[in-house]
């Protein structure tokens, strides 16, 4: 056997080959379940659709009336879904392998922070598009064409990338800290869902008391709905400049924070 | 750095652990060197810190002060490079079951890099006697091939150093054989082996050096042969009509009937002949027993204990 004392790692390198590898795991893992990881999202924010523009789409409409509650709806629905699944995503793989206790299989390769960071929250985006894709697939027999073309598709693009890294990294980071699957419950449950389900996805905010306007501002992911609406319509609650500046702040601080974990391996390494 | 740097260095490594009652200190002020091409062993008592060790040799826990490196590189400052030439088997029996056999060793060995692994791993699963469970997936596994998967995820990258944490824990006798004789080609084609075990014997047949913990501690090191010549001596069985007045001090009196001695090395047993022969006693049959690790480990960590 050959004994090579050569790295197979030139010094340098700064994504090397385990970053390919993990975010390779990572596709892997949400992909070859791909009917609970995809299908399974789609097809409930399918039934939020359903429900809601039944109900609600001959009474109201948004924008001063120029756009029906369902098409409104739409990418509202296919913001959150993205955003929750790539929250999924880097959150349930990560406390997995905390859980069988096999993430010292990539804790122990020469793998940097930065390689595990990128590639969790990489696999998140790559999750949250997927969804998000299947989920404007099947609301189009349901929302006139032209209001489901988007307008500046250039906007959704980064709203939608940058949305999903800042939930993956956001899920990174409770995966991180939390120590069982309950911890991770009670992140999604008392901090990730109230938020995106006040964020703006079944109403406009105008629509609100300005007190409750007021609090809307103060949620990030309002930002990351608005801004994603105004792809599609041209239109929006707030300025979509206004918007990408405050999602791309929010990343900056979370992945800070990320990066700062696993570089101190908090929770990770003892 | 020198051209032919040491396997690997300890220097003056401890290792707290805040816990409720109070820090656990794991490893207090541990230094040694392991030399390449070493077939080594790390023995101590369960707690004694072996694992802390090995953690921190692999960047798993950081060291509270001290350094330790891999082949000259610093495992916090230079981890990329102490890594890739590190194959740690850890001691706990760990899996995931999203994978086969095959894709966690082809897994593992893109994390280091590895280019066109195929025909290593193949060389491995023959090795590890896995051939057949190739494509079987982890969780279908006994504990033991999972152990042996483990150890071929430790080897994909063909580590110069190799460290194995228990690694016959729950492996039945016939593979520990197997196991052991694959390390032992290793070792002749120049990686550096390290292991811990509870089986003495182990240590005994295969390591040329030995490192002892006892809490937290490096209590002996030294050469197997010189830690029994030493430390562990000689047990003597000797059956007779009567002991001696002059050994009463020294003798146990066995189970057989017969008298037994611990003798620091061979030479003595003279004197124990001289005393029967002096006494004029007959000595009926003798029997020699190897010194063991076993004796050595229970009499440094008793004359531990008892300077503690
Ligand atoms: N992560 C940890 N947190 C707190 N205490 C620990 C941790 N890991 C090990 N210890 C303690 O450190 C000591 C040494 O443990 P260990 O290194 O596992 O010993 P060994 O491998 O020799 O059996 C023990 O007292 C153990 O309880
Ligand atoms: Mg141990």
């Amino acid at each position: 056997m050959d004994m090579t004392r050569k790295p197979a790692i030139a010094r340098g390198t700064i994504l090397g080959p385990g970053f390919r590898a993990l975010l390779g795991k990572e596709v892997l893992r949400f992909w070859k379940v791909a009917l609970q990881t995809i299908v399974a999202p789609v097809v409930t924010t399918l039934l939020y659709l359903l429900i809601f523009s039944h109900v609600l789409d001959e009474h109201v409409r948004v924008y001063d009336g120029r756009v029906a509650y369902t098409a409104f709806l739409v990418p509202g629905l296919i913001m959150m879904s993205m955003l929750q699944n790539a929250f999924a995503n880097s959150s349930s793989s990560l406390i997995q392998s905390k859980m069988m206790r096999n993430l010292i299989f990539i804790l122990l390769p020469p793998i940097t922070s930065l390689e595990i960071y990128l590639a969790y929250v990489l696999g998140a985006v790559l999750r949250g598009l997927a969804v998000g894709f299947g989920v404007w697939l099947v609301t189009l027999p349901f929302v006139p064409w032209h209001a489901l073309v988007p307008d500046h598709p250039l906007w959704n693009v980064a709203f939608a990338v940058f949305g999903s890294s800042a939930m993956g990294t956001l899920g990174l980071i409770a995966g991180i800290w939390s120590e069982k699957f309950d911890h991770l419950a009670v992140f999604q449950n008392f901090f990730i869902m109230p938020l995106t389900f006040l964020s703006g996805v079944f109403y406009s905010i105008h629509s609100l008391p300005v007190f409750w306007q007021t609090v809307s501002h103060l949620n990030p992911f309002f930002y990351m709905i608005d801004g994603f609406r105004y792809g599609f319509f041209g239109a929006a609650d707030v300025s979509p400049w206004l918007s990408l500046a405050i999602l791309l702040l929010f990343n900056l601080v979370l992945s800070a924070v990320a990066l700062r974990l696993l570089a101190t391996g908090y929770k990770l390494r003892s | 750095m020198t051209s032919s740097p040491p396997a690997v260095e300890f220097e003056r490594v401890s290792k707290t652990f805040p816990a409720a009652s109070g820090a656990v200190r794991a490893l207090d002020d541990v230094s040694f060197t392991v030399e390449q091409g070493e077939f080594f062993a790390l023995l101590g008592p369960n707690g004694a810190g072996k694992t802390t060790l090995i953690s921190v040799l692999a960047g798993l826990a950081r060291p509270t002060s001290g350094t330790a490196r891999v082949l000259g590189f610093d495992v916090t400052r230079d981890y990329r490079e102490a890594r890739s030439r590190l194959g740690v088997v850890p001691q706990e029996l760990v899996f995931d079951p999203f994978f086969t056999v095959r894709e966690t060793l082809e897994l593992q060995a893109r994390y280091y890099g590895v280019r066109e692994a195929g025909p290593w791993i193949d060389e491995l699963l023959t090795q590890l006697d896995l051939t057949h469970k190739a494509r079987a997936n982890m969780r279908a596994l006994s504990g033991g091939m999972k152990r042996r998967v483990m150890v071929g995820q430790a080897l994909v990258h063909k580590p110069p150093v190799i460290v194995l944490d228990e690694p016959t824990a729950g492996v039945d006798v016939e593979l520990r054989q197997n196991l052991w004789a694959f390390m032992k080609r290793l070792n002749g084609e120049g990686h550096t082996i390290i292991l811990t075990t509870h089986y003495l014997e182990e240590a005994e047949s295969l390591c040329t050096r030995v490192a002892m913990l006892k809490a937290g501690r490096l209590v002996a090191l030294d050469s197997t042969e010189r830690l029994l010549r030493g430390v562990g001596g000689v047990s003597v069985e000797i059956s007779a009509e009567r002991l001696p007045e002059a050994l009463a001090e020294s003798a146990t009196l066995q189970a057989s009937g017969a008298f037994g001695f611990t003798l620091p090395d061979h030479a003595a047993l003279e004197g124990v002949l001289a005393a029967f022969r002096s006494a004029g006693v007959s000595v009926r049959e003798l029997r020699v027993g190897g010194a063991d690790l076993e004796q050595a480990f229970l009499r440094l960590t008793a004359r531990d204990a008892g300077t503690a």
